[in-house]
């Protein structure tokens, strides 16, 4: 975040959440919403992914996938890969859970690929590659796929790709499948390791409890503090999150707290159970702009003394540039465009992101604003073409034929992707048409499940 | 506390004349108490044809203030003078008529539209009500409004479920152009749409305004939108406009310490800027209980200190406002009469020892000792339950103009009011403006310069 993003952070250290395929949909009387629909995300340990998208474009979805806060009549679609990778953690699970846990170790080069997308009916392409051999055996058993090809055991969440699953204290890298996880697992990883910040604190706050007994609650359960204990830290939480009078404030119920206040006070409950990924979404949209900059400053300074991965969901540009090293762009369900947060604002590539960023009533005034015409498209089919094709001022025929795929959109910068059928820039219309279509899973086999 | 702004330019061209206008709440409501002050004497005029924004956070009185000029809301006092006529002096049944002349759009077109009603009757309505012309006339009238706000005549028959967030703000727009106002209040009227959709809406107000010659009352917190759209700006916080001018120099070259703050907040759309944000302290008071003095003076960075303790360090500053704010909390705190009687014989309460709270906030900062000395006494104030007492001693010692106390009795006036600033016709409420004191951006500067160091 601000002055000293976190440039160096490709090579320092892996993903400790990667996101993959996840295809999260709502089923209604009359359709099938696919909110999230194929999403792919990394966020890596110390930096802030910012997840930017107007109403209806699956941000919030994703997040709550994340969370696995999806319930009836929604659903997380098998292929969906949400995979934790902190090693702590792995070694931990397969400590607690050695019966969910498998090892990928040796199996991981004997995998015959041509001969496991035979066993399975899914294509390549439903993973995002082209050629069997490029997709990844942790996107087939994270997404599942594991018992039908003899990887792993129905119910099996952790995973092991170096080290033996039986001396877990050894593990070198693995990572435990979101997705897979039920009961004590899931209530381990959601609130423990993960914690998420809504945009209203009252839908995290008990009013019938004080602030305190909430955040002692917290801590007790995932840290197994008790007493006098618990009520130090938790008084130490208030005021790390700028609180002051803490004592006090413990003792009094959420409606005695302002709106600000009662957000600081969610995000302490959040840090109770120290987690080491926090889920925003839009935590200061509800919030006065003097009080904004208050909490936006205080995620600066807790992420940098906590080494906290933040994931940061908002519709807000301006909030984007602030609190963001990476941005990924939504729209219909889809991640359109990811980039450096400085790229993505001075060389948006997509013709959305660009549409929207022009949008935004900026220095400039008298003359009217430029709009985005029409209004995003309910995603209730696979997609066949570009959603934003009706949108979109740079469309030309094929867009209407060809669903485009993330491909590198940016020669100087290799973290650059856009899915768009205008990139990649070395490439001809048609050319890129043809390789965007290559990697769309065969129209009739495409799943309407 | 009334705020005294001279005839703003030539008020022949004013189409609305605001003077000393107040909006209470409760006065003397349940508790007999102080009354919620929402908007607390406010002087301003907005010209025939222009746009006059009106921002400030939540709580600032700015929709009250939008509420009052229609006459949604009582004035508690002060006047509103419509075309040269005090409006708050009519009949009900003169304020029906004049209605006609101005209208309001809300924020959320998914609740203020009636869902049961097709979108040619919610739009009609107003014909209906002052039974204009006949009912052919009338639709024809709203179908061709329809086209007006860029939406088709066969909407007319349909629902505002069938429309989208946009669209329905257009079909509230077009319901307020039924009668043919003169004068719109538009309470935040994007700030509910995508931003994409936003924008199509403020060029469509933008139109319509230019079409019809409307003048705008523009309400919103969304800093950048009022930029655009607005001719003037008036910053409002606490019931009371702290700064008001032309749009342009009043962004580029902020005078008040609270526009300052204010914009100096906002989060812009440039991952590059290398801003030195400033962060304000604290959360607006409460307009029931207002500070003395300067609304602005618990939070302010600009806020003049007494002479005597000019060489306090800025962290001690900042602690010393975080006492008060937490004294001011716990005075307003409600209290149990359990706890009232366990605090008055001496027993713990959940308020805790004042001195511990007081050795939390200083403890990483070297306070001398005669600061130390007034902390001391006024944490044994607090503990004794009487916020009141530790407060006026805080007040004493380290108030200034600012909260309402007089350092030096010969001085001149210590009353706050509106100073001329800028090269147009600008003016901000601030002490600073007077010659006596330094202006608010160096002193902002150079105090944020040593609390973080460059
Ligand atoms: S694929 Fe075509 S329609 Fe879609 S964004 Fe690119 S140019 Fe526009
Ligand atoms: S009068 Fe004092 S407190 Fe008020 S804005 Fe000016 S400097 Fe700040």
């Amino acid at each position: 975040m601000t002055a000293d993003r976190v440039r160096d952070r490709p090579d320092r250290e892996d993903p400790i959440l990667q996101v993959r395929n996840l295809r999260t949909v709502f089923y209604t009387d009359r359709e099938t919403i696919r909110a999230a629909d194929g999403v792919s995300a990394d966020i890596y340990p110390g930096e802030t992914l910012g997840v930017v998208g107007e109403s209806g474009s699956g941000k919030s979805v994703t997040a709550r996938s994340i969370m696995r806060l999806i319930d009836s009549p929604g659903q997380i679609l098998a292929g969906s890969s949400i995979r934790y990778r902190q090693t702590e953690t792995v070694r931990a699970y397969a400590d607690s859970f050695s019966g969910h846990t498998a090892e990928l170790s040796d199996v991981a080069h004997e995998v015959d690929k041509s001969a496991a997308f035979d066993q399975i009916d899914r294509t390549p392409q439903h993973f995002g590659h082209e050629r069997p051999e490029d997709v990844p055996v942790a996107d087939l058993v994270g997404g599942g796929y594991g018992p039908e090809l003899g990887l792993c055991d129905e119910g099996d969440f952790v995973f092991v790709t170096d080290g033996e699953a039986t001396r877990p204290g050894q593990i070198q890298r693995g990572f435990v499948e979101i997705t897979a996880l039920e009961g004590e697992a899931k209530r381990l990883m959601r609130g423990g390791r993960i914690a998420m910040i809504f945009q209203d604190p009252l839908s995290s706050l008990n009013p019938v409890f004080t602030i305190g007994n909430q955040i002692k609650e917290s801590l007790n359960l995932h840290r197994d503090m008790r007493g006098s204990e618990a009520t130090r830290e938790a008084a130490d939480l208030l005021e790390a999150v700028g609180i002051p009078d803490s004592r006090r404030r413990l003792k009094e119920y959420p409606h005695q707290f302002s709106g600000g206040m009662r957000q600081r006070a969610v995000i302490a409950m959040a840090l109770a159970c120290d987690p080491d990924v926090l889920i925003c979404d839009e935590p200061t949209t509800a919030l006065d702009v003097t009080i904004e900059a208050q909490i936006l400053d205080l995620f600066t300074q807790l992420q940098a003394e906590r080494d906290l991965a933040i994931l940061f969901i908002t519709h807000d540009m301006g909030v984007i540039a602030n609190v963001a090293d990476r941005v990924n762009v939504m729209y219909a369900g889809e991640m359109v465009e990811r980039a450096d947060v400085d790229q993505l604002f001075e060389h948006p590539r997509h013709p959305y992101t660009q549409g929207l960023l022009e949008s935004i009533p900026g220095a400039q005034s008298g003359d009217s604003l430029s709009t985005i015409e029409g209004t995003v498209p309910t995603p209730n089919e696979p997609p066949t073409s570009c959603r934003f094709a009706d949108r979109c001022p740079k469309a030309f025929e094929a867009c209407r034929e060809v669903h485009p795929v993330s491909v590198p959109a940016n020669e100087q910068n290799d973290d650059h992707t856009a899915a768009c059928l205008l990139y990649p820039e070395n490439m001809s219309e048609q050319e890129a048409a043809m390789m965007h279509d290559q990697r769309n899973p065969p129209r009739e086999e495409s799943d309407t499940s | 506390m009334s705020q005294q702004i001279g005839t703003e330019r030539g008020s022949t061209d004013a189409l609305v004349q605001v003077r000393n206008l107040k909006t209470y709440y409760d006065e003397g409501g349940l508790f007999g108490g102080q009354p919620v002050r929402a908007v607390d004497g406010v002087t301003f005029n907005i010209q025939e044809g222009e746009t006059l924004g009106l921002v400030g956070e939540s709580g600032c009185g700015k929709s009250t203030l939008g509420r009052t000029l229609l006459q949604l809301e009582d004035a508690t006092g002060g006047e509103i003078l419509y075309d040269g006529e005090d409006i708050t002096s009519y009949e009900q049944d003169e304020l029906l008529s004049w209605r006609r002349n101005a209208q309001m759009v809300f924020q959320d077109p998914e609740s203020s539209l009636n869902e049961r009603m097709t979108v040619g009757e919610i739009v009609r309505e107003p014909l209906d009500v002052h039974e204009w012309k006949t009912d052919g006339e009338r639709r024809q009238r709203v179908q061709s409004l329809l086209e007006t706000v860029g939406l088709q005549r066969e909407h007319y028959y349909r629902y505002p479920h069938q429309f989208s967030g946009g669209q329905r703000q257009r079909i509230s727009i077009a319901r307020t152009l039924t009668l043919n106002p003169d004068f719109m209040v538009l309470d935040e009227p994007v700030s509910a749409l995508d931003v994409s959709v936003q924008a199509e809406i403020i060029n469509l107000l933008e139109e319509l305004q230019a079409e019809f010659g409307l003048t705008y009352l523009f309400i919103a917190h969304d800093l950048s939108v009022v930029r655009h759209i607005s001719d003037r700006v008036a910053v409002m916080y606490l019931g009371h406009i702290m700064e008001i001018g032309p749009t342009e120099e009043l962004f580029a070259d902020p005078s008040n310490p609270y526009t300052h703050a204010l914009l100096s907040a906002i989060p812009l759309p440039d991952p590059g800027q290398e801003r030195d944000r400033i962060t304000l302290q604290g959360t607006p008071p409460n307009p029931r209980y207002p500070p003395n003095g300067c609304p602005f003076s618990t939070r302010c960075p600009a806020r003049i200190r007494p002479s005597g303790y000019q060489d306090l360090d800025e962290g001690v500053w900042s602690q010393l406002n975080t006492v008060r704010e937490v004294l001011r909390e716990r005075q307003r705190a409600d209290r149990t009469i359990r706890e009232r009687i366990r605090g008055s014989l001496g027993w713990e309460t959940r308020f805790g020892d004042m001195n511990d709270t007081i050795t939390e906030l200083f403890g990483e900062f070297e306070v001398p000792a005669n600061v130390q000395e007034i902390l001391d006494e006024v944490a044994r104030r607090a503990n004794e339950n009487d916020e009141e007492a530790a407060l006026t001693l805080l007040n004493d010692e380290f108030g200034s103009v600012c909260d309402g106390v007089d350092e030096d009795p010969e001085q001149s006036d210590s009353e706050l009011q509106f100073y001329t600033v800028g090269s147009t016709d600008r003016k901000s409420y601030c002490h600073r403006h007077d010659s006596e004191y330094r202006e608010p951006g160096p002193v902002i500067e150079d105090r944020s310069i040593k609390e973080h160091g460059e």
